[in-house]
């Protein structure tokens, strides 16, 4: 696939199937990171439709483009802010005076605590498997592009 | 429907086809555990297995040929070793709790508490969600932390794809 990037190109409906459906599936990641604890999904599936969408991008519209989207610098940064976003958030409950990790204090009662928690931690599990997938994605396909 | 996928996997030589099938494959486990309530799991088996991993199959196939080495002879103590754990795994599974049964130790331990407490406890109507996130929060930290791992090992394998681009002569890794 990655090594007839003219022809996939080129093939209109490919580009046309990619076009329409590009959005619809961006805005979907962000409708299971964020509503992932009311339905089933959250950080993981988000990060890793959102990686699927860019993927799809790259292999259609090739490489560089995708890379001027999303550049490798930032996917790189993204791998480790995610991480470090979760740990952040259990530093802070842990500075507030709770245990690690342990919401609770997070807000003025532990309910809402609990809520604000989760919501940063799965961004971060998004963030991190995201860009984990976009680096591993680039890796492979850099080697093959040059 | 498994067990015919997995003798066709095996048995696939075209390494562009067996790609296309491990993906079926997940995408049947997938709907396998929708029906069984899990939608959770599915959906990420879903997400990973079948469409993630396969592309990422095919981004390797794209460097290493699409056509499998011819196999060896059949490897006899190969063999004898999978037939034995897999006689061991089926003789294990005889002391296995009925499917669904709510007495198996793995719904007694703190799964009633789960189910009757994470509302109050942590709120959101998913309690997968307060499970991972909050109750078991260590456990998916270490999680990432191992997707961190895989990130930098491919990285320090691979390199990035434009570093080598922009200094043409590079440095000592082969460009094949």
């Amino acid at each position: 696939m990655i090594d007839k990037p003219i022809s996939m190109k080129s093939n209109p409906i490919l580009r046309g199937v990619t076009s329409i459906t590009l959005g619809p599936i961006l805005l979907f990641a962000w409708y299971v990171q964020w509503h992932g604890d009311y339905g089933p999904g959250g950080g993981f599936q988000a990060g890793v439709i959102f990686a699927a969408a860019i993927i799809a991008y790259a292999l259609i519209y090739g490489l560089d483009r995708a890379q001027r989207f999303i550049p490798p610098k930032s996917a790189e940064i993204g791998v480790m802010a995610g991480w470090l976003l979760y740990i952040g958030t259990g530093v802070i409950s842990m500075l507030l005076g709770a245990n690690f990790l342990d919401y609770d204090v997070l807000a003025s009662d532990p309910l809402h605590g609990q809520h604000y928690g989760i919501l940063a931690v799965e961004l971060g599990v998004g963030i991190t498997v995201a860009a984990v997938m976009i680096v591993l994605f680039y890796a492979f396909a850099g080697r093959r592009h040059r | 429907m498994l067990v015919i996928l997995s003798v066709a996997l095996l048995r696939m030589r075209d390494l562009f086809t067996v790609a296309m099938l491990t993906g079926i494959y997940s995408l049947v486990i997938a709907c396998f555990f929708m029906l069984q309530d899990a939608v959770d799991v599915a959906f990420t088996e879903a997400a990973v297995g079948a469409g993630i991993t396969t592309v990422l199959f095919l981004a390797t196939l794209s460097m290493v040929g699409r056509e499998e080495a011819p196999a060896s002879r059949i490897h006899l103590p190969a063999l004898a070793c999978t037939l034995a754990v897999g006689a061991l795994l089926v003789y294990a599974s005889q002391d296995m709790p009925a499917w669904g049964d709510p007495n198996a130790p793995v719904h007694q331990h703190v799964a009633p508490r789960y189910i009757e407490q994470s509302a109050d406890e942590v709120g959101p109507p998913n309690i997968v969600t307060s499970v991972l996130a909050s109750y078991r929060g260590y456990d998916t930290m270490g999680e990432v932390g191992v997707v961190f791992t895989a990130a930098i090992g491919v990285l320090l394998l691979l390199g990035n794809g434009t570093r080598r681009r922009r200094d043409s002569d590079g440095d000592s890794e082969d460009q094949t």
